[in-house]
């Protein structure tokens, strides 16, 4: 399957990819933001999407790599999966984003797709959207009247919809630290490389015997990721046991809005939901 | 009408520069402008695997990749894998483990395989089958496929088959 014919540029700066969407907007083009393409490409061979123009930001120098801001890691969006789930830094801070990140697709997926372009993508079956929004991020916009920066309470607007408004460039994530808290993602899937039926993104901060706080995150309950409050203000300050964790997420569904399609009603999903949630909080807590 | 691009790809060690259509995936450019059909198109849908090559050393599935985006990049096929006409160790053992059926897969394996063994040179079979979830055998034989790469993980030195790896060769036996 060959995409439909587009032109194509490749700058080497933001500032220079800013200005082409500019130029392809007043010039009438339908103009894509390219970054690993994992899930562009396919829908352009699909001819689901037919720009006229395509902007690749694969060889700006500066939009990929992990740095350490004191009480948050600041990570690039052309930043690869593969780098999220093994980059130390990650692993010791951000938990959650590294586990989530290890079950994106397939290794050669997680090589070339990134983390910013799944973001942006804002596939509600994507793994990546749902840790983001547990843990608070704030996702940094660059556009033609420079950067902004958008919670990501905020960013998820709907069905493959983001803040990120034509013109703009999502350039990279600011997280805050975790260090310290036990951390699981756990997706259900028809097969093991495809896009999560439901998935749960758990973090929880243990104390003695207590689990002290929780922060859940649900994919593909709705149309954008969603938190599961019920369940977090159920587990603060929960015994650390199998029954107290099982009772809290029993809430996991509440709130949520999933659709029905052919891998499962949105019963199911509820369903699943909470099952996934029991499973992800004991794994995050360590039992 | 899009206009075409000059791209500068290293393939299998040696560089060539070519005008390309934008939407050219990798794979065609290298199965149809280059003639290295060892890399299969399996689904074209990025689930397979058949298509997997090595940029800068690590797996991409060509098929979902354009070949713009490799300009000035160093790509490795199956084609690529042998040296001095004798095969990669992956490849003698896929051969020796009769790793595969009919093949079709057989290239992707391998280049899957050696990328999980780049990263992670000592897997234990539950990391070989995790690490090959993006590759699909429909002939069911993965269970001789994790063996072969385990083999090689072990580090067991496979004596030369006598299998040569020249074009013809390798199109006789199936791959092209």
């Amino acid at each position: 399957m060959i995409p439909s014919a587009f032109d194509y540029a490749a700058p080497t700066t933001v500032e220079e990819a800013l200005g082409l969407l500019a130029a392809a907007d007043s010039a009438g083009d339908d103009v894509k933001v390219l970054a690993g393409g994992q899930s562009l490409l396919p829908v352009m061979k699909l001819r689901m999407a037919d720009p006229s123009m395509v902007v690749d930001l694969g060889r700006i120098t500066g939009l990929s790599g992990v740095t350490d801001d004191g009480d948050s890691l600041t990570i690039g969006a052309m930043t690869p999966h593969h780098v999220v789930a093994s980059d130390p830094l990650i692993a010791r801070h951000l938990p959650l984003l590294a586990k989530a990140a290890a079950t994106v697709a397939d290794p050669q997926v997680r090589h070339r797709g990134t983390f910013g372009g799944a973001l942006v993508h804002a596939d509600p079956a994507g793994d990546m959207p749902a840790p983001v929004l547990a843990m608070g991020a704030t996702l940094v916009i660059a556009g033609p009247n420079g950067e902004r920066s958008v919670d990501a309470a905020d960013f998820f607007q709907g069905y493959f919809t983001t803040a990120v408004r034509e013109g703009e460039i999502l350039t990279r994530i600011r997280v805050p630290k975790f260090t310290g808290w036990g951390a699981h993602y756990e997706k259900f899937t028809r097969v093991s490389q495809q896009w999560s039926i439901v998935g749960i993104a758990a973090m929880v901060r243990v104390e003695g015997g207590t689990i002290a706080e929780a922060r859940l995150g649900l994919t593909n309950m709705a149309s954008t990721p969603l938190r599961a409050t019920a369940v977090e203000q159920a587990l603060a300050g929960a015994a650390l046991t199998a029954e107290a964790i099982a009772a809290a997420c029993l809430h996991a569904a509440e709130g949520t809005e999933p659709a029905s399609d052919l891998n499962g009603d949105a019963e199911y999903r509820r369903h699943l939901a909470q099952v996934l949630a029991k499973r992800a909080v004991l794994a995050a807590a360590g039992l | 009408m899009a206009s075409s691009k000059t791209i500068t790809v290293e393939v299998d060690d040696v560089s060539y520069t070519d005008d390309v259509e934008p939407r050219l995936l990798l794979v065609q450019y290298l199965r149809e402008r280059l003639g290295k059909t060892g890399t299969l198109i399996g689904c074209d849908t990025t689930n397979c695997g058949a298509c997997t090559v090595h940029l800068d050393g690590v797996s991409v599935k060509s098929c979902t990749m354009l070949a713009v985006q490799a300009d000035g990049h160093k790509v490795t096929t199956i084609e690529g894998m042998a040296t001095d006409g004798l095969l990669a160790p992956l490849q003698e053992a896929f051969h020796q483990c009769h790793a595969l059926q009919c093949g079709f897969c057989t290239p992707g394996m391998i280049m899957q395989s050696a990328s999980l063994l780049t990263e992670n040179p000592h897997p234990n079979e539950q990391e070989i089958r995790d690490g090959l979830e993006g590759n699909l055998c429909r002939c069911t034989g993965y269970q001789n496929i994790v063996a072969a790469v385990k083999s090689v993980a072990d580090g067991t030195v496979y004596g030369d088959s006598g299998v040569s790896t020249t074009v013809d060769d390798a199109e006789t036996a199936g791959v092209s």
